[in-house]
């Protein structure tokens, strides 16, 4: 396999750049603590779900380079399952969300065993269609709810103890739990784990020539971006109350590779920036209904011709050669 | 006339012709995608905007100007494709020299910009187009409607006409060969880049052809598109991409197999396509008719 496109920067692999890296995401925590002082905490959980989700995708893309074009199947079913454990089943919050997360490794288990048989473009068109099979199930699944979905999910105390029930509280629920899976992801892509995972993506052959158990490997880094996407799809639920079928389409996959592409690919901040980016989008033009698709189209096409790295690609390749420069 | 378990014959053969209908559609869909990926290296997820454009421009000839079902056959293939041609020329050609996966990135952006324009123009609930062949012959069996025998007939055509100009030509020699060594045949002096601007043209133009033969049966609808594009992708990987003639076969097959089970397990029809995809990935994953790398 070729990925050289999709390669992140090699400065990303000099030490150095992991302190920097801590550095900036200790930073943006601060901003996350102040920020619903300014900023809507429903709209700030919105993009903190969808940056995680992001970030799980980007494990895949970025860093294994396997393109799924199904993630949604995680994100979807596993709201489905913590809306439908919160509501009918009486779950508390946390062990509601650890439901749907669960739910989702199993997922992502079974379709990865399947998927991870095919490379390249085989796999993105493996994971969409398996999505779609996900997407059908829900539709006629009993427990979905069909085309109404699972309203008004309550929102019991925290173990049975804090109480969750305003926006801002349930907003720094949401906060740590980004801030657990951003570390999650970004221990796994410092691992030695996370060298072979590169190594693979780089070159295939060459890692298995190596004695490397290569589909292991991928289906390990599979599974564990489909629990993430989960763990970020079941959080949604919660935040929204709601579990609905819009979150398993193949038009939610494609949102995810477009926040992961206009942000950056393999880079470690780059989905962050992209969520935020097109869920700020999708806010101020929710009402031209059709436009976004269209628009969503657009941003596409002139982030495959135009800046491939996406935005944080592009600033951290500005950045190494002012570094080389000097 | 007898029962085949349980099942009135009506019913069986009624979704089995709807089931080879279906397959004719995944046949030629798979097969355009299955030429363009050949030579272009890219997986055009744009292909099931450009069957829906393809029943559009059907619907507009007639509605706007007049050209009744059998003009748009041949207009709307050469309309679209030169559609196909202009956007090879203005952005996929910018993308050969990188990974197939930007191939897809792009196509779907233009999928989403198509679809976009046209539920924006025409809503989603989907426009009627007269069916240009109304009755039909009444068999021993069932009630077989002219117009559908007819998209039978004209899809066999099409793709064992598409598979006799591939296999069986000089020109289709020459697209093989291209497949296998673009640069050697480069060298030959037969000009590879408009060669793969055709290709493309013609996929396109095979995939509005199929949207033409689509819009009397469903309705055109902007929608119908990206709904088939994932089931056709589905057939692609149970079949491999490597064959035409293997593609030809698992779209009907698969079709059918569809029907079948709408009659005898209807909560399956929707899924059952991807439950043989999962199937064939374990048994075989290089797909029934592709071959190992």
């Amino acid at each position: 396999m070729s990925n050289a496109a999709i390669t992140a920067s090699p400065a990303a692999a000099k030490t150095g750049t992991k302190n920097r890296d801590l550095v900036i995401f200790a930073v943006l925590v601060a901003v996350g603590l102040v920020a619903p002082a300014v900023i809507y905490p429903v709209f700030l959980m919105k993009v903190l779900c969808f940056a995680l989700f992001a970030l799980a995708f980007n494990l895949l893309i970025g860093y294994v380079g396997l393109l799924s074009f199904g993630h949604a199947m995680f994100f979807g079913f596993a709201a489905y399952v913590s809306g439908y454990a919160v509501k009918a089943w009486g779950f508390s919050p946390e062990l509601g969300i650890l439901a749907g997360t669960a739910c989702a490794a199993v997922l992502g288990l079974v379709t990865g065993l399947l998927a991870i048989r095919r490379q390249g473009i085989y796999f993105a068109m493996v994971t969409l269609a398996l999505s779609q099979m996900v997407f059908f199930y829900c539709v006629q699944a009993k427990f979905t709810g069909g085309e109404d979905g699972i309203q008004a999910i309550p929102r019991r105390a925290l173990f049975g103890l804090i109480d969750i029930k305003s926006d801002l509280a349930f907003y720094y629920l949401v906060l740590a739990i980004f801030c657990f899976g951003f570390l999650v992801i970004w221990r796994t892509i410092h691992s030695p784990f996370g060298q072979v995972l590169k190594a693979i993506r780089e070159n295939e052959p060459r890692a298995i020539s190596l004695g490397y158990r290569v589909d292991q490997y991928k289906l390990l880094a599979f599974v564990l971006s489909a629990t993430l996407a989960g763990l970020a799809g079941a959080t949604k639920a919660l935040v929204f109350q709601l579990a609905s079928l819009t979150d398993v389409t193949w038009q939610m996959s494609g949102e995810v590779v477009l926040m992961t592409l206009v942000g950056g690919m393999g880079t470690v901040f780059g989905p962050i920036v992209g969520a935020g980016i097109i869920i700020t989008m999708q806010n101020y033009l929710a009402g031209f209904g059709e436009w976004v698709l269209v628009i969503q189209g657009f941003i596409f096409v002139i982030v495959v011709l135009a800046f491939r790295k996406g935005i944080v690609g592009e600033i951290q390749a500005w950045w190494t050669r002012r570094a080389n420069k000097v | 006339m007898f029962e085949l378990l349980g099942i009135p014959p009506q019913a069986l053969f009624g979704q089995l012709l709807l089931g080879l209908i279906n397959g004719a559609f995944y046949a030629m869909l798979s097969l355009g995608l299955a030429v363009i990926f050949g030579l272009l290296n890219v997986i055009n997820f744009t292909h099931g905007a450009q069957y829906m454009m393809g029943a559009f421009a059907a619907w507009m000839l007639l509605e706007w100007v007049g050209v009744p079902y059998w003009g748009a056959l041949i207009i709307v293939p050469v309309l679209i494709g030169a559609t196909g041609i202009l956007l090879e020329k203005l952005f996929l050609k910018r993308l050969y020299h990188l990974d197939h996966l930007y191939g897809l990135l792009l196509t779907f952006g233009l999928a989403l910009i198509i679809e976009g324009l046209f539920r924006k123009q025409f809503g989603s609930s989907g426009l009627p187009y007269p069916n240009p062949l109304p009755g039909g012959t009444r068999l021993d069996f069932m009630f077989l409607p002219n117009y559908r025998a007819w998209v039978v007939v004209a899809s066999l055509v099409l793709c064992f006409g598409t598979w006799f100009m591939i296999e069986r030509t000089k020109l289709g020699s020459y697209l093989r060969a291209a497949v296998e060594r673009p640069d050697l045949v480069q060298a030959f002096g037969i000009n590879v880049p408009r060669m793969i601007t055709l290709t493309y043209g013609f996929g396109v133009g095979l995939a509005a052809l199929a949207g033409v033969l689509a819009a009397p049966i469903y309705n055109v609808n902007p929608v119908m598109g990206s709904n088939l594009i994932i089931i056709v992708f589905a057939v692609v990987v149970i079949g491999g991409m490597g064959s035409i003639l293997g593609a030809i076969i698992t779209g009907f097959a698969l079709g059918i197999i569809e029907g079948l089970t709408k009659v005898f397990y209807p909560e399956a029809s929707n899924t059952v396509i991807f439950i043989i995809m999962a199937i064939v990935l374990m048994v075989k994953p290089a797909g029934l008719f592709g071959t190992p790398k």
